[in-house]
């Protein structure tokens, strides 16, 4: 509770909370199927519709409404990242915590490949892998949870390092606490505030790599939507139809902000430290 | 050991790595490379021919030599010959580098030009409404993916002056430098906008910190112009971080901006990478991926130089 609070407090907090509050709720509904059409329905009469008081965002080539394709292409995009998020923070937590844990041997070989995760350039990586698995939804949940482990694993092992030398850790070995016990009491509660800022600005990227993939073609695939899929088939009719562009962009947009506004305002929150310097 | 050199032992590990990631990935490609060419009609071939391709190919070899030789090759600038181009993939490659580091060098001089003075111009006005501005635009720009930029900048343009980007023909610089500028300003200008707006975030909290050091505060006191102390005693030292991000994105950037280079159907190296993946041309996407992760680290190890370099107070290796 005393969370929220800060982040409500916090004037960059406050906007990017409920840019995500809003963006969470548009997602659910697009993802369960309430919205104004069916987004797959095609109203042939109504082709390329400007908006109106029946399609709020107009419609597409294909006669089938903007708005609800909107809210299923949003809930479409949010899955992505919150799944590949999910996936990378947890196989960065356990592979850093591990890392730092048992050191040696095993810290190495966990570091030397996370270097070489880093040697590529984050797209260039997530191209690599849909090349090999081929295009998809999950190919790039895939992806984009891969580009993103090293940088989870680095954030976890960093402080796991500092605090597994801290003495309340030698006490609890003392008392006689498990392994287990340690790793999730002591090291892990205590790296809840680095992840957290990292998990924020992490869903931002991921909704950006989501709609470049999509938009090249290597993410979602048509006739299903996505913000990203969604730009694609507005580039030849921007022209004559600005709306097919404008709302999945500036829908793009701000939910990525929201994100950005949302990971600055935790960063300030929980370390208190980097306020003034965070880039 | 100090930072630098341990810096420069793994550099040829990782890059070691990076080999073998990128071969043990192609080779999991569905099909072999038989198959990658052919398509269906590999299925024609008689268990003769088959055999001859792959001895051809070297496929019929144990995993490892067939590493071991291709390493050889790759050490020796042979990074495979193309498929679909009938060409070797390094002079591909070679062909296309020009435009993509046009375009990064471009893209940087956007950046810095406007994303330096907006962030040295909001840590002076710290806290007022002309420093709200400049960080909720460079907010916005940090959040707007590049290839949506680039398409607002294609809309603004046909629908408020009915001028679309030159997108014909690409002109290489030294055929033509104005009618390569013009193709490749609005480019820079997409790929520059959100590296802009970085570019501002990062000088605008270097400057903060540097503003507030004693010695600032010194030669305020003794009278220095306030625009002297900016420009002449705070900058230099609050550009330190600014010359790690643009190098590190400089980096990135070497890798072709897939999104954009193809959004202004230019044939940079981000293209080639796409195309030949949706081409199924996998001897080309290895010398790709090979090539740019190569690029980036080099970048990244001069950032990395540049850095200890250009603040003496900066010892890596220290407490390590």
């Amino acid at each position: 509770m005393s969370m929220l609070r800060a982040i409500f407090s916090h004037s960059s907090g406050r906007i990017g909370g409920t840019i995500v509050v809003i963006y969470v709720i548009v997602a659910l509904l697009g993802m369960s199927g309430i919205t104004p059409h069916n987004p797959l329905q095609q109203f042939r009469i109504d082709r390329l519709h400007a908006p109106n008081a029946a399609y709020w965002m107009g419609t597409d080539l294909f006669g089938r409404d903007v708005a609800s394709r909107l809210m299923n292409g949003i809930g479409q995009s949010f899955l992505v990242a919150f799944c590949s998020v999910a996936l990378a923070t947890l196989a960065g937590t356990v592979l850093g915590l591990t890392a730092a844990w048992f050191g040696k041997a095993w810290d190495g070989l966990v570091m030397r490949i996370m270097d070489v995760l880093l040697a590529f350039p984050a797209i260039l990586l997530a191209l690599l892998i849909i090349a090999v698995v081929g295009p998809g939804t999950w190919t790039s949940v895939a992806a984009i949870a891969i580009v993103y482990t090293p940088i989870f694993t680095r954030v976890v092992r960093g402080p796991a390092l500092s605090i597994k030398a801290r003495e309340f850790v030698d006490a609890a070995r003392t008392f006689g606490s498990s392994r287990r016990y340690i790793l999730t009491r002591h090291l892990l509660l205590n790296l809840v505030a680095p992840l957290t800022v990292q998990v924020t600005l992490a869903l931002a990227w991921s909704l950006l790599t989501e709609a470049g993939l999509s938009f090249l073609g290597l993410g979602t695939q048509p006739p299903a939507s996505s913000l990203g899929l969604m730009l694609a088939d507005s580039r030849n009719l921007m022209e004559n139809a600005p709306w097919l562009l404008i709302f999945p962009a500036v829908a793009i947009m701000i939910s990525i902000l929201g994100f950005n506004l949302l990971g600055d305002a935790l960063r300030d929150i929980l370390d208190p430290k980097t306020r003034r310097s965070a880039p | 050991m100090s930072y630098l050199a341990r810096r420069l032992l793994t550099f040829p590990l990782v890059m070691l790595g990076v080999s073998i990631l990128v071969f043990v990935a192609i080779r999991l490609v569905p099909g072999d490379a038989i198959t990658a060419m052919l398509g269906t009609e590999a299925g024609l071939l008689t268990p003769a021919q088959r055999a001859a391709l792959s001895a051809y190919f070297g496929i019929d070899k144990p995993i490892l030599v067939q590493y071991w030789s291709w390493l050889l090759g790759v050490l020796q600038g042979d990074l495979g010959i193309s498929v679909i181009h009938g060409k070797p993939a390094l002079t591909i490659i070679l062909e296309r580098f020009p435009l993509t580091l046009q375009l990064a060098l471009m893209s940087m001089c956007v950046a810095l030009l406007v994303g330096l003075p907006a962030g040295v111009f909001a840590a002076t006005r710290n806290e007022k409404m002309s420093d709200l501005a400049v960080r909720i635009f460079a907010m916005i720009g940090q959040s707007t993916p590049n290839f949506v930029v680039g398409l607002l900048i294609i809309y603004a343009l046909s629908a408020g002056f009915g001028i679309l980007p030159a997108m014909g023909e690409f002109t290489p610089f030294f055929t033509d430098p104005l009618r390569n500028l013009g193709q490749m300003i609005l480019p820079a200008i997409t790929l520059g906008f959100a590296f802009a707006a970085s570019v501002t975030r990062i000088s605008r909290s270097a400057m903060l910190d540097v503003l507030s050091d004693d010695y600032v505060r010194t030669a305020r006191s003794k009278g220095v112009p306030k625009r002297s102390v900016i420009w002449r005693h705070a900058l230099p030292n609050a550009l330190i971080p600014v010359v790690t991000l643009s190098g590190v994105e400089f980096g990135y950037l070497l890798g072709g901006a897939v999104l954009v280079e193809q959004i202004y159907a230019l044939p940079g190296l981000g293209r080639l990478v796409l195309e030949a993946i949706l081409q199924r041309d996998y001897a080309l996407v290895q010398g790709c991926v090979l090539f740019i992760a190569f690029n980036f680290m080099v970048v990244n190890l001069l950032v990395d130089l540049a850095y200890v370099t250009l603040d003496p107070r900066i010892r890596l290796g220290e407490g390590n």
